[in-house]
């Protein structure tokens, strides 16, 4: 492959070509590096929104009916002087889901981290199709702004939970929300659109214009996650493009897709909506582990442990997700001969998960480990996820599921394994290339301030949310206390709000960090981690175009303490001429 | 190897694995598609299964029109073929021509459709009178509106080629066609499962 890529520059990655004027710079750019700020800008813009609607909800759940502090403002019905009305509630848990997967997962995983790496790790000058890069985020973009506007329609946004699951999300009359669900399909459909051309634009990219020498496997993990997300994204999310259609049709021209009543079925919505949202728990997982499997070795200053194993892991993980959707649907009616098969594929899913994991680990074993903040929030997505994937274990076979289903047991166990992807993933990845994005360093105390409440906040949130889910605790009831054999569990409810209290506000030594190093951070070098891999060949932040020349690959990425140079690291295009005389 | 190149070169010709960036994006584009369509022709064949009484309400759909309509789609897949043909062999002109007629095809295409469903709604057969219907208006509409999207590519194609500025990108011809192909594909699926079964 080597020849054809080289000696052919994209014009509009030409390294001399930067003056653009201030729209074309930062506003309507094709340079995948200003995209992926764009979207980074977008992930966190909702993670905001995100967050401070679970901080209602705790309050509803530690306090309920009771006004919540700092949100008397919001006019009524939504809320009454403060109160939160249960239709408000479940508009609140809806609209978490729906913006935390779809508009900051998506969005920074994929988005910032995917559109800002694959070309800078493959040693191309931009994306196979800058401008179509361009329309994708200009389309999340619109999409947010129909999100964002669904919000104030009358009748608020959309309350069916983010997994629309009809009959509910079919008819205007059983949320009372008309138009804000069907704003919803619609940025939902926008936002699909937007991520298949994105995913049509790193699957080109990363197979066609990798540079000379860089063989699939020398890819960075980085991007096999990358890659496998895309896949999975393009090859899952039809049916439910077909199936939001078919809502919509439902619920504006008098159709019975989903409508048990006019000879429909609910089910069917299920089994679309889960083909997509099972494969896209991988699409958001992958490129989180993929941010944790760069950094462990750079700071483990050691070789990657069993880099194919991991790339065929992902590979397996891939397939698989496309057969374990119907284990979200162990107690909605599934035929229970189903169940069987689904819970095997389930389970056997966790193989290459634990295949990457312990290769994690092993990783580590017998490194010069250093932590820095980055290499503190890839040991926490470690961790994180690790609680996260043995509880799967328990939702995954159907006899134990069928009780823990919609319980808080399930919101534990995906904000474990999720989070982990999201938000310790997220942060390694930020923390990790924000000297390569912005060309400075981010504040070191401030990180790890930031990791610390993070990390112990998270855990003090979610773990006693075993306890609740173990109790009986329902996932989306509104009042607890409405149910006496949930009374004795209040104060563990209580404690949780607190604890997310801190969660939240632990996030604000990051926002402190971001944009004081955005501005005034010091200079960052063009390799501060003394990494491999060809980002950190590159100026920082790298230029119009980023490579001066296309480099040449000599090996895989993590050839960390090799005997044969004195660094202990060595870069991706680096050629190793034979020492004449032997060390020592 | 290692200089700065800064050859004038188009990206989407730019290639790794000796295909054309351009024509690899559509194909993982079609695999997505093809996903979206078989999503829902697989619904559909399941409910049709289960629900055997449809036939009666398939037989209110007119196979005359259907067939033509079927022929019309199939003859535009032809001409878009004689398009990149003409691409291979230099002849703009030519290409130009059956661009036009492509694009012409496509509008008779939705032209007769924009018919039979008027008739349809006419006879009272709306998405919401029963399970086929809905199926039907869904499928045929989320096809019509790919048609769309395919004679407003091969317009600015067409609009390009009319300004002489698709010279260097004739390549492109080839990357409608595939798009327009699949369009025509679905169709092939849909013919025989709404108006045949």
């Amino acid at each position: 492959m080597s020849d054809s890529v080289t000696g052919k520059a994209p014009p509009e990655a030409h390294p001399h070509h930067t003056d653009l004027g201030f729209w074309r710079t930062y506003v309507f750019s094709t340079d995948h590096k200003t995209i992926a700020k764009q979207y980074l800008a977008i992930g966190l813009f909702w993670a905001i929104v995100g967050g401070l609607l679970a901080y209602l909800m705790r309050w509803q759940l530690a306090y309920p009916e009771t006004a919540v502090p700092g949100f008397g403002w919001v006019p009524e019905p939504h809320m009454v002087d403060g109160i939160i009305p249960p239709e408000f509630y479940n508009m609140l848990i809806t609209m978490h889901g729906t913006v935390m997967v779809f508009f900051v997962a998506m969005p920074i995983l994929l988005g910032a981290f995917g559109n800002f790496l694959i070309p800078l790790m493959i040693g191309a000058q931009d994306m196979a199709f800058p401008r179509l890069n361009m329309l994708s985020v200009w389309v999340l973009a619109f999409s947010s702004v129909v999100l964002l506007v669904s919000f104030f329609v009358p009748g608020g946004a959309a309350a069916s939970g983010w997994t629309a699951y009809a009959p509910l999300s079919a008819k205007a009359v059983y949320t009372g929300v008309d138009w804000g669900q069907n704003l919803w399909i619609i940025a939902l459909a926008l936002e699909f659109a937007s991520f298949l051309m994105g995913g049509v634009n790193f699957l080109t990219t990363a197979i066609n214009m990798r540079a000379p020498g860089l063989s699939l496997f020398r890819l960075p993990l980085m991007v096999w996650m990358e890659l496998t997300a895309a896949v999975l994204f393009l090859l899952s999310v039809g049916p439910l493009i077909a199936g939001a259609v078919m809502l919509l049709l439902d619920r504006l021209a008098g159709t019975s897709f989903f409508l048990p009543e006019g000879g429909g079925h609910p089910l069917l919505w299920q089994h679309l909506f889960w083909f997509f949202g099972h494969p896209e728990v991988y699409v958001i997982m992958l490129p989180g582990m993929g941010a944790a499997l760069e950094i462990l070795p750079v700071f483990s200053r050691k070789p990657i442990f069993g880099y194919r194993p991991i790339v065929y892991s992902t590979i397996a993980a891939g397939i698989l997700s496309f057969v374990v959707w119907a284990h979200h649907m162990f107690p909605s009616g599934l035929d229970p001969r189903l169940a069987m098969p689904f819970s095997f594929t389930t389970i056997l899913i966790s193989i290459p998960f634990a295949i990457i994991v312990f290769a994690m680990i092993a990783t580590l074993w017998g490194g010069s480990i250093r932590f820095p903040t980055p290499m503190l929030y890839a040991l926490g997505t470690l961790a994180v996820f690790i609680v996260g994937g043995l509880t799967g274990i328990f939702n995954g076979s159907a006899p134990a599921d069928i009780y823990i289903h919609d319980t808080y047991f399930v919101v534990s166990h995906f904000h474990y394994t999720l989070f982990s992807a999201v938000f310790f993933g997220g942060f390694a990845g930020i923390y990790y290339w924000f000297p390569k994005m912005f060309g400075r360093m981010m504040n070191e105390t401030l990180g790890k301030i930031h990791f610390w409440l993070t990390f112990i906040f998270f855990n003090a949130v979610f773990f006693p949310m075993f306890f609740l889910g173990a109790g009986g605790m329902m996932r989306r009831i509104y009042n607890p206390l409405q149910y006496e054999f949930l009374q004795s569990l209040q104060p563990l409810n209580v404690f949780i709000t607190y604890a997310a209290i801190v969660l939240f506000l632990g996030q604000l030594p990051f926002v402190v960090n971001f944009f004081w190093s955005l501005w005034a951070g010091k200079k960052a070098e063009q390799n501060p981690w003394e990494a491999n891999t060809l980002e950190w060949t590159t100026p920082s932040p790298p230029p119009h175009g980023n490579f001066e020349a296309i480099p040449v690959v000599y090996r895989g990425p993590y050839e960390y303490s090799l005997p044969e140079v004195s660094e202990d690291w060595l870069p991706q295009d680096r050629p190793v001429e034979p020492r004449p005389v032997p060390a020592g | 190897m290692s200089q700065t190149h800064a050859i004038e070169s188009r990206t989407d010709t730019l290639t790794g694995t000796g295909i054309p960036s351009g024509r690899l994006g559509v194909w993982w584009f079609l695999a997505s598609e093809i996903i979206l369509f078989g999503g829902l022709i697989g619904t559909f064949i399941l409910f049709r299964h289960g629900n055997p009484e449809w036939v009666a309400a398939a037989e209110h759909l007119s196979l005359t029109i259907g067939t033509i309509n079927t022929f019309v789609l199939l003859t535009s897949s032809l001409t878009i073929v004689m398009a990149f043909a003409a691409v291979d062999k230099g002849d703009s002109r030519r290409m130009r021509t059956w661009l036009f007629l492509t694009i012409l095809l496509g509008f008779v295409f939705l032209g007769i459709k924009a018919f039979e469903w008027s008739t349809e709604i006419g006879a009272g057969f709306i998405p919401s009178t029963g399970g086929f219907w809905s199926f039907y208006y869904a499928m045929t509409g989320l096809h019509a509106l790919h048609v769309m999207a395919g004679i407003v590519i091969n317009t600015i194609l067409f609009i390009s080629a009319v300004l002489d500025r698709l010279k260097p990108h004739e390549y492109r011809i080839e990357l409608a066609g595939l798009y327009w192909h699949f369009v025509d594909i679905v169709w092939i699926f849909l013919f025989p499962l709404l108006y045949l079964a």
